[in-house]
């Protein structure tokens, strides 16, 4: 066997013959996530996609203990289960929530915001498929300006809301955004956060063959893309020192960015978009990284 | 004491290979591996979200009873060693 | 040795919940349920309980955060009132279709709005249909009592127990009363919680996976076929509590003057009191009148509740609630007791106390003689509100 599985181990905690789509984005993600985290790893997944990908009773797609919970509750009963793990003397246990854009950045925010600021020792980690898809791709809060959806069928008319930037105000040792096209980031960063204590909060984009229109095959096309082009910024923030990683540390330069229609034009629900819309866009997208550029500086300011 | 008095029939699922069933009936289009191209990179296999690409005697096999026919592996292979073919 | 001493309602319950030795307690402040979970976490900062407080930031968490700490064979207990066990509502659903072991104190309070902070029991009977055990107390010895047991139900059952108490009258009333010592609470209690379906590594399973109606049918059945059982369940373990603690109430229903009663009003909480008051002073005129108080709604004693009104001329239900568009909730079930037993006796239905209503021993001596007055006359039944102001009658002022 090659050296890739010296790193990326070969067991799978995801089985095949499940319900995803195909080309699921997400499926993709928590593949390595689940990899890198290893089997004694507890699940707690609220309504979303995957907890129909996990399939029907008596049978379940996922090789490791999950606990499936309401909507809003997921980051509340990861609460519980981590400090019941501590408490009744379970050692070595991850506990991570894996739950959607809907459940994190809408009707879970108040639970994750209450877990975060209690800093209780677990992961939370949001795959970002940028509308309701489980209950057929209705806007979320997390829907991008201008996409289709079935809720916003003439384009979203607001911004999307940028979750990891409002973790950064609780005070917690680790954020990182994830991306599914380069799985060696998720797995460092991963595994970098299995060894610190604490709250650990991770946002995934998660691109959606059946939610963002394109051939199942471009899932992985589509995710680089996000990051060539600017639109995803892959970034960690370790006990406040923030830091670009992968490709996203040479993009600080707009002439380095991939224009913005490189990664629109490959979608079917940013079909509709006028020249003016994708200006916006572009504009949107330059001005997140004026405010990247204004964090960096501040933190090599603050490391003096 | 202390221990359950009653039976509990809780909705408890196990983990099981095809959940769902043999997902492979889903595809249209299905992936086919030119070995004279293949590299043993084992990107398609990095890349595969339903993990149906096994590492047999360090070849790529792609398993034809859940793969879904996505289109993944033969996108991301860097020497285009996968084609996607109709379905019979 | 047990202990003789003054609490409130709300301390009795912090007693004896430190010494059934839970492992992670959550909660959420709301009047009247703080005094609990502020004695509780004196008791969890001194290093008197050896247990995980989690602060959480609302009761849908609280409940989350005590159901997902159960799921991995944590002892969990949680407390709330009215609008907070309202907005927890749908993860209570959640705790008892998990078949989980959770035992949360109710401070009954009434529903907003408007806002009020006093009594009524229209709060915990929401949680009449969800597969909760649901027991009220009468008085501070009956909630520590309750609570304890509370525990052993739970984990014997695999379901979620509720116990009841009215808010202030109860909650915030210091009264005597006798604690065990932990030794005895040990003898009667395991010291971790056992058995039971439990998250774990060596055989990985889901909890809660999409079901289809081919199978979804069954898991409801067998909380209900555990519920039916929990009669016998819950009468053992209060016999067992009963020769550790040297305190019986009687059971599933605690019987006050009803062996050869005329005339029995059934009802729970510490309106009981007066009712047994009245009922005693009515005694004294000749009147054979007795109190019937249900300490356990669901499972619903349907069999002891048509028992004891066989040989009765009349019965009469108290309902600290109501349903609106029909009657009392414990009207209600207690009529269709009467008839799956073929009990064919008038009923006088009364509801009242409602937000606080302060409710006296001379309300219930005008109870006990309107029930007195309507079996002499052959009046087969009726509905009455109690104490309702005349001037507001029929709508706005």
């Amino acid at each position: 066997m090659s050296g890739i599985f010296k790193t990326f181990p070969y067991q799978e905690y995801i089985l095949k013959g499940n319900a995803a789509c195909p080309g699921c984005g997400a499926t993709l993600i928590l593949r390595y996530v689940l990899k890198a985290l290893g089997h004694r790893t507890i699940l707690v997944i609220p309504a979303c996609c995957t907890s129909v990908i996990a399939g029907p009773y008596p049978k379940t797609a996922f090789g490791v203990p999950v606990l499936h919970i309401a909507f809003a509750a997921s980051a509340a009963a990861a609460s519980g289960i981590v400090e019941a793990v501590e408490q009744i003397g379970m050692r070595d246990v991850n506990v991570v929530v894996w739950a959607g854009d809907g459940g994190t950045v809408d009707i879970g925010l108040q639970a994750l915001s209450g877990a975060a600021e209690r800093n209780h020792n677990m992961v939370y980690i949001c795959y970002d498929n940028e509308a309701y898809m489980n209950t057929g791709i209705q806007r979320s809060g997390a829907t991008p300006y201008g996409a289709w959806t079935t809720t916003t069928p003439t384009g979203n008319k607001n911004v999307k809301k940028d979750l990891p930037m409002i973790m950064r105000a609780h005070n917690i040792p680790y954020i990182a955004t994830l991306n599914p096209a380069f799985p060696n980031d998720i797995y460092s960063k991963v595994k970098k956060a299995k060894e610190i204590r604490g709250f650990k909060y991770f946002h995934a984009l998660s691109p959606c063959p059946p939610g963002w229109r394109y051939d199942s095959s471009l899932t992985v096309e589509i995710a680089r893309m996000a990051v060539l082009t600017g639109m995803w910024i892959l970034y960690e923030q370790e006990y406040g020192d923030f830091r670009l990683t992968g490709p996203s540390r040479n993009l600080l330069e707009k002439r380095k960015r991939k224009p913005i229609v490189e990664y629109l034009k490959l979608q079917g629900r940013f079909r509709h978009l006028n020249d003016e819309d994708i200006d916006r866009i572009q504009r949107l997208v330059d001005d997140k990284w004026e405010e990247i550029k204004e964090l960096l500086e501040s933190n090599k300011i603050n490391k003096k | 004491m202390g221990e359950i008095m009653v039976r509990v029939y809780a909705p408890i699922a196990r983990p099981t290979i095809g959940s769902v069933g043999k997902t492979g009936i889903w595809r249209s289009v299905k992936p086919v591996v030119n070995y004279d191209k293949c590299i043993n990179c084992y990107l398609c296999w990095m890349y595969c979200p339903e993990g149906c690409i096994n590492i047999i005697d360090d070849m790529v096999r792609i398993d034809y009873d859940y793969c879904k026919g996505c289109g993944i592996c033969s996108n991301v292979c860097p020497v285009k060693a996968i084609e996607m073919v109709r379905e019979e | 040795m047990s202990k003789k001493t003054i609490l409130s309602g709300n301390h009795a319950a912090a007693y004896a919940v430190k010494l059934s030795r839970p492992d992670v307690i959550s909660a959420y402040p709301i009047t009247p349920q703080t005094s609990v979970i502020e004695k509780l976490s004196e008791f969890v900062e001194n290093g008197e309980l050896n247990a995980r407080f989690i602060r959480v930031e609302s009761e849908h968490s609280a409940m989350s955060a005590v159901l997902g700490a159960a799921s991995v064979g944590a002892r969990v207990y949680t407390a709330t009132s009215s609008q907070g066990l309202l907005y927890m509502y749908e993860v209570c659903w959640w705790a008892a279709g998990a078949r989980l072991p959770i035992v949360m104190g109710i401070i009954t309070r009434a529903i907003a709005p408007p806002w009020s902070i006093w009594t009524d029991h229209n709060d915990i009977l929401t949680l009449r249909d969800s597969g909760w055990i649901i027991m009220f107390a009468q008085d501070v010895q009956e909630v520590f009592d309750l609570t304890v047991q509370a525990f052993k139900i739970a984990e014997e059952t695999s379901l979620p127990v509720a116990v009841g108490w009215d808010a202030f009258v109860v909650s915030h009333t210091v009264e005597p009363l006798e604690i065990l010592s932990q030794e005895h609470v040990d003898r009667f209690l395991p010291k971790k919680k056992i058995g039971g379906h439990m998250l774990n590594f060596d055989d990985p399973f889901s909890l809660g996976n999409l079901t289809y109606p081919d199978d979804y049918m069954e898991f409801r059945y067998d909380i209900w076929k555990t519920q039916r059982e929990a009669l016998d369940i819950i009468s053992n373990i209060y016999e067992e509590y009963s020769e550790i603690s040297g305190r019986a109430y009687g059971g599933l229903l605690e019987d006050n003057m009803c062996d050869d009663a005329d005339i029995i009003l059934f009802m729970m909480g510490a309106a009981s009191g007066d009712a047994i008051e009245a009922a005693r002073l009515l005694r004294e005129k000749g009147l054979k009148v007795g109190v019937c108080r249900l300490r356990v709604i669901r499972p619903f004693p349907a069999e002891e509740i048509a028992k004891k009104s066989e040989r009765v001329k009349m019965i009469g239900v108290f309902d600290r609630d109501v349903s609106m568009g029909y009657s009392g909730v414990l009207a209600t079930d207690i009529k269709s007791a009467l008839k799956e037993y073929g009990v064919d006796v008038p009923v006088a239905e009364y509801i009242g106390g409602l937000g606080g209503r302060d409710l006296r021993v001379k309300d219930f001596l005008e109870i006990f003689e309107d029930m007195d007055k309507m079996a002499r006359k052959g009046v087969k039944f009726s509905r009455k509100w109690i104490g309702l102001k005349e001037k507001y009658i029929g709508g706005a002022p």
